[in-house]
């Protein structure tokens, strides 16, 4: 049973990955990022991570993904222009990925001793991560608080008009 | 083991997060028209107080805090004061040079602030999680300031470049933290240490070395990796030039120093010729690239890309001549290139009338002091005696050679030969006698005030000193270097040190 929903949404979140690459309109690839984030939520609760996959449903496919369409349909961008310069791109990138994932591949097959993830009924509490985030990695934790701080102020400084339009938007 | 209170250890980190509050505290209840160069004045004093704070460090024990993620060590301290000397500088120099009353002043000084956060904190963490996340501030902060010329299409051009190349870099270190996570089921620097001898599955660690190196080469611009630092030199704010071709290099050789020699010392032997290739190419393709420059940030930046390669030469040395090499040369660099910037953010101006090498003819009779900064500046980037520039790759050749590896160092001293073309372009231009028709060159007048003087004296002063007594500056470097040696219990370290 595991192994067919491993499988299955494997496949998916594959499927998904490789559309929206492919897709020229950016909705469309909107879209399939969020079939791509919902099926990797699936596998992480396969792997016994129920709090990751809460987490991935509702940050991920929940808020970022709406916010994602927002931008796309508020910007109403159109269809992707094929340049020459994206052309190549394509002709490129292509092998290279092809390329740098055969070599990762290999890396990951051969390496020897790696432990196993089971897909099991078992379950990470999410007592245990928290009790993990909270001691071992606070400051990083608290860390991200300047991160996302300065986000915001950056999107701010480079979104808001300039030059004597400052009661704009404040 | 240590008594020492947590906070302690992160005590420069949370002087500048403050500092950042404040300063947007206080822009928010400031009114509209008024001037925010006050706020500038806040942010230098609270660099100040980071930089003393970050030397009363020294009388703390040396050890970690907050769980094994962030370390106290003459290292971390060496780096921190670098760090909040080039922020202040640059702090200084933004407050003479941006436009009154326009570009969201209060935003500017609060970004440089905590993107100094970022920086301290990459030097600081001995926690991989730790590092990313204070990459990620150093970046977003920098990305941000590089497109804070928003009249201008050059500068979003910039930073949208600047934010793609640099996420995909972030990703490549990204990667290679969670390789390394998977061989050894730890993101801790001395518990990887610790591990990676015993471990057998060796392609994995292998494969984190190189996307590491990937991620880290990218940041300090280092030849492959270095194609987008002209675009974003030329298009972002000179004084934000000033601070993100040295702040972020600075860390981020800082984070190089600790990955090769903390983490990897076991892959010595993998990782030497991988950095001698770079450092080969980064001198030669930045000297080669610069010699055809026309405008001066352009040529600066391919400049910046050859120093990288200088530096890199340090890495081949012995054990840990290398580290105090290359950390004393990251001073000199960082000294002479805030130094070099702050005066051409002062000639061309923060609007870039004048950034072509022929527009600064002349400089020399228009203002001497600018135009023999400049030249003192050229000189010390060549690497004349006297000046930092000049023990700065006297001891990392002198580090190079000293590892067995002769030929970098000749092929370093090659391109020092051929970098000194193109600065004495720049100089020979700055000392010639202007033209005889007034242009408009001639009829801008650079503003000097109380703070870019001081920027400029800071900038000298640290290049003399670098140059003329480097004594107190290597054996600080030097005493870092001792801190960053690998573990003892690592018993396979002393065998490959043994048989090299």
């Amino acid at each position: 049973m595991h192994l067919i929903l491993f499988v299955l949404f494997a496949g998916l979140c594959l499927a998904g990955a490789i559309n929206l690459l492919l897709q020229s309109h950016p909705i469309n690839s909107a879209l399939s990022l969020i079939v791509v984030m919902t099926s990797l939520a699936v596998l992480y609760l396969l792997l016994g991570a129920e709090f990751l996959a809460a987490a991935q449903v509702i940050v991920y496919a929940g808020a970022i993904m709406v916010l994602f369409t927002f931008v796309v349909m508020l910007l109403n961008a159109g269809q992707e222009e094929r340049t020459l310069g994206s052309r190549a791109a394509r002709t490129v990138g292509f092998p290279a990925v092809a390329a740098i994932l055969g070599v990762l591949a290999t890396i990951v097959l051969k390496a020897q001793g790696l432990g196993t993830a089971s897909l099991s009924d078992g379950i990470t509490p999410t007592e245990q991560l928290s009790a993990e985030l909270f001691t071992k990695l606070l400051l990083p934790f608290e860390v991200t608080s300047v991160l996302i701080l300065i986000a915001i102020l950056g999107a701010v400084a480079l979104a808001r008009r300039g030059d004597g339009e400052r009661t704009e938007g404040k | 083991m240590t008594t020492v209170p947590d906070i302690y250890r992160i005590l420069p980190e949370v002087i500048l997060t403050l500092t950042g509050v404040l300063i947007m505290l206080l822009d928010a209840s400031m009114s509209t028209g008024a001037s925010r160069r006050a706020l500038g004045w806040v942010g230098a004093f609270g660099t100040t107080l980071a930089l003393w704070s970050s030397l009363w460090q020294l009388s703390l024990p040396m050890g970690t805090g907050f769980y094994s993620t962030v370390e106290t060590s003459p290292f971390t301290i060496f780096f921190h004061v670098l760090i909040c000397g080039i922020v202040l500088v640059a702090l200084l120099l933004s407050l003479d040079s941006l436009p009154e009353n326009s570009h969201h002043q209060g935003e500017y000084y609060a970004l440089i602030v905590f993107g100094a956060v970022g920086m301290c904190l990459l030097t600081a963490a001995v926690e991989l999680l730790l590092v990313f996340i204070a990459l990620e501030i150093s970046s977003i902060a920098t990305y941000v300031l590089a497109g804070y010329r928003k009249e201008t299409g050059r500068s979003p051009e910039a930073a949208v470049k600047y934010f793609l190349l640099g996420s995909f870099a972030t990703g490549f270190l990204l990667y290679g933290i969670a390789m390394i996570f998977g061989a050894t089921g730890t993101t801790q620097v001395y518990e990887i240490a610790h591990s990676i001898p015993a471990a057998h599955h060796h392609t994995l660690i292998l494969a984190s070395l190189a996307l590491m190196l990937v991620g880290i080469l990218f940041k300090v611009s280092a030849a492959p990796f270095h194609v987008w630092a002209p675009d974003v030199y030329e298009g972002a704010p000179s004084p934000v030039v000033a601070l993100m071709a040295t702040a972020p290099k600075a860390a981020a050789f800082a984070l190089l120093l600790r990955v090769v020699y903390e983490i990897f010392p076991t892959l010595r032997s993998i990782w030497t010729p991988l950095l001698w290739i770079v450092a080969i190419l980064s001198m030669t393709v930045g000297n080669l690239a610069a010699l055809r420059q026309q405008n001066v940030k352009r040529m600066l930046a391919y400049s910046s890309i050859a120093h990288a390669g200088y530096l890199l030469a340090a890495f081949a040395g012995l054990g840990n001549a290398g580290i105090a090499a290359a950390s004393f040369y990251v001073a000199a660099y960082a000294a002479m290139n805030v130094g070099i910037f702050a005066v051409v953010t002062v000639v061309s101006g923060y609007e870039e009338n004048l950034p072509l090498i022929q527009d600064f003819r002349g400089l020399i009779y228009r203002s001497p002091m600018l135009g023999g900064l400049m030249i003192f500046f050229l000189a010390s980037l060549i690497g004349i005696p006297f000046t930092g520039g000049f023990f700065g790759k006297f001891y990392s050749f002198s580090a190079a050679v000293g590892g067995g590896a002769i030929w970098l160092a000749i092929i370093g001293l090659l391109n020092s030969g051929i970098a000194a073309a193109y600065y004495l372009r720049l100089a020979l231009a700055v000392a010639q006698h202007p033209a005889e028709e007034p242009s408009t060159a001639s009829l801008y007048q650079p503003r000097i005030g109380v703070a870019l003087s001081a920027a400029l004296l800071f900038a000298v002063g640290a290049t003399l000193v670098l140059g003329i007594v480097p004594g107190e500056v290597l054996r600080s470097a030097q005493s870092g270097a001792h801190t960053l040696q690998p573990p003892p219990e690592a018993t396979e370290v002393m065998d490959i040190t043994a048989l090299r």
